[in-house]
């Protein structure tokens, strides 16, 4: 599996170079700051997650990565380069692509229409050239075999698979179209043990293939799985920014429960 | 099911994937948008073919076709703008409004015929455009919009009309320059030999094919199928998504605009309270045919044969001798019908096998 995912990654990539770098980010929806003080580095072959409790930020960093909504302080940096991408499409032209939690792929659309879906396969470049279904279908194919994902049937709905062949799918998708930075919205959230494995291992592969991975969750026990780099956001602040080797599991989880928080709710709830 | 997800090892070379076959040929032929609608479509004409002897004749066949095809030019634009996730509720009335435009300036001006049909298709697609823009700025349900596109065209249809000509009808316009050649593409006879097709069927057919096309074959296809099955995904991975739905809006007055020209080049007057209603003819008939309310799922052939099933329907109860009042009545049942067997469909397709 990681041999096929490192076939497709770019080729440029070196483990250790910062692909995407965040300093002091913010975003302020009219008055309400949803994100400030952010800063993040992904560094290529590595995993950055990034764990919060709901309504800490995690969705506003994701959008503002995958250009749906723009930063308003800070510093966003892309391979070196500032940039301030204002639609998705400029930020997968960059390289950076995103896999949503619950809305990675069209359900009632076959598989391979679903992995070629915004980078279709077309004969011709007129505006209405007709698509090249057969090699779509083959490549689709073939690049999921590969990457050891077996549908039954490429044309079959996407909805008919489960959770974790989805997931799987979509990040497979991210991969063949030359992303060099993976987002990874709560790719587990919603899948039992088996499928969140099947998830975690791809992420893994596309780690070593090169990619720099930022994965978002808000279950410690799969950030630590995975992951090289740790933050965890609490209402829109960074409260914890540390290295595998500084962090321990029981921490992440301590601070992810809510800390101190947590310790003064059971003092004042003791009998 | 879990068991095809088995992710092999890192080191193990992917091995011949078990568990891989073809689904079968009834698997394939039930997940079709159009097969219910098909299956209605032989059960009427059957019905009619049996309890109507006026029915089975050839001239009654192209009488049919003809009041299908009134229903289909516009219902594949409706059916695409519903597999896009929208609605469009004025297009009955913008077909009217094309009519009126075209008729009304031409007369007043003493302009030449097509300087109306050019200019009444500027219309169309300003209304598509906005309609569409409106939608997608504004993040109002394309129901609402259309809601209030649909009166503002009613409005305006009659007030104009009544300020132009003082009555709620345009002159006749067959006198005019030109009237004879735009006749001749919207609304000539086909003398096929054994059958007398008007040439709005044709039309209808061609729009249906170029649908067909548009949707299965093009990436403009994969895009409106996409933001209307899942339009937050669809964005995210690049899709176009306000220009794709802008397109579907245009795309339907577009066809209004065509079907109000043969209106009016067909009887060369028009009357100006014409056409409410009829957006939910076209609805019904994609939705027969298919097409889900809340999009991503339909096809250009099934709002055909949605059409079809109306225009059997309401020629076949004329035939059959009845009260023609009984057609309402049918279309609710239809749309009830149609409504349970899509979910019946749409279960079936999304179904993990």
């Amino acid at each position: 599996m990681t041999d096929t995912l490192a076939e497709h990654a770019a080729p440029d990539l070196k483990a250790g170079t910062p692909l995407v770098e965040m300093e002091g980010v913010g975003k302020s929806y009219g008055a309400i700051r949803a994100l400030e003080g952010i800063n993040l580095r992904v560094n290529a072959g590595e995993v950055a997650c990034v764990l919060g409790d709901n309504g800490a930020g995690k969705s506003t960093l994701i959008k503002i990565i995958s250009g749906l909504h723009g930063h308003t302080e800070g510093k966003l940096l892309v391979d070196g380069q500032e940039r301030h991408f204002s639609s998705p499409r400029e930020s997968l032209d960059a390289g950076i692509a995103t896999v949503y939690q619950d809305l990675a792929v069209v359900g009632l659309m076959e598989v391979w229409r679903n992995f070629f879906l915004g980078s279709e396969i077309r004969k011709g470049k007129y505006p209405m050239a007709p698509l090249d279904i057969k090699a779509m279908r083959e490549i689709a194919d073939a690049e999921l075999q590969k990457m050891g994902i077996v549908v039954k049937d490429i044309n079959q709905p996407i909805g008919t698979l489960s959770g974790g062949q989805r997931q799987c799918v979509a990040i497979a998708r991210a991969v063949y179209f030359g992303a060099r930075v993976l987002i990874l919205d709560e790719p587990t959230a919603a899948l039992g043990v088996k499928q969140s494995g099947v998830v975690l291992k791809y992420t893994a592969a596309a780690r070593d293939a090169g990619l720099g991975v930022v994965f978002i969750t808000h279950n410690p026990h799969h950030a630590y799985l995975v992951g090289d780099h740790f933050i965890i956001l609490k209402l829109g602040r960074r409260v914890l920014d540390k290295k595998r080797s500084e962090v321990s599991l029981e921490e992440l989880t301590t601070e992810m429960a809510g800390g101190q928080e947590l310790a003064e709710l059971s003092h004042e709830l003791k009998r | 099911m879990s068991s095809s997800v088995a992710a092999k090892p890192s080191t193990a070379p992917p091995a011949a994937p078990a568990g891989r076959a073809e689904r079968s040929l009834v698997s394939r032929v039930l997940g079709r948008p159009e097969i219910g609608a098909l299956a209605a479509a032989i059960v009427i004409f059957a019905f009619f073919y049996a309890v109507a002897p006026a029915f089975r004749t050839l001239p009654a066949l192209a009488t049919v076709l003809y009041a299908s095809s009134t229903i289909g030019i516009v219902a594949v634009g409706v059916a695409l703008l519903m597999i896009g996730g929208e609605f469009d509720l004025s297009a009955g009335v913008a077909v009217t409004t094309t009519a009126l435009a075209s008729a009304m300036i031409c007369y007043q001006f003493s302009l030449n015929m097509w300087v109306g049909v050019v200019v009444s298709l500027l219309i169309a697609l300003v209304v598509g455009f906005v309609n569409g823009y409106l939608v997608m700025r504004t993040g109002i349900p394309s129901f609402l919009i259309t809601l209030s596109t649909f009166f503002i065209l009613q409005g305006i249809n009659l007030g104009v009309t009544k300020l132009v000509t003082g009555t709620v009808a345009t002159p006749n316009t067959s006198a005019i320059d030109g009237f004879t050649s735009a006749k001749a593409i919207f609304a000539s006879d086909i003398p096929l030999g054994f059958i007398t097709l008007k040439v709005t069927v044709l039309w209808w057919l061609l729009f249906v094919a170029v649908g067909t096309w548009l949707l299965l074959r093009t990436r403009t296809g994969n895009w409106i199928t996409a933001v209307g099955g899942n339009q937050a995904s669809a964005r995210a991975v690049g899709v176009p998504v306000r220009a794709t739905k802008i397109g579907l809006f245009m795309g339907v007055s577009f066809l209004a605009w065509f079907l109000g020209m043969h209106l009016l080049f067909n009887f060369s007057t028009v009357q100006a309270g014409l056409g409410v209603g009829n957006e939910f003819i076209y609805i019904i008939a994609a939705v027969v045919g298919g097409a889900l309310l809340t999009g991503g799922y339909g096809s250009a052939v099934g709002s055909a044969l949605g059409a079809f099933i109306f225009g059997m329907t309401t020629q076949g109860i004329v035939y059959a001798g009845w009260d023609p009042n009984w057609f309402r009545a049918f279309l609710g049942v239809m749309l009830l019908l149609a409504v349970l067997v899509n979910l019946y469909i749409k279960n079936y397709a999304a179904q993990r096998r």
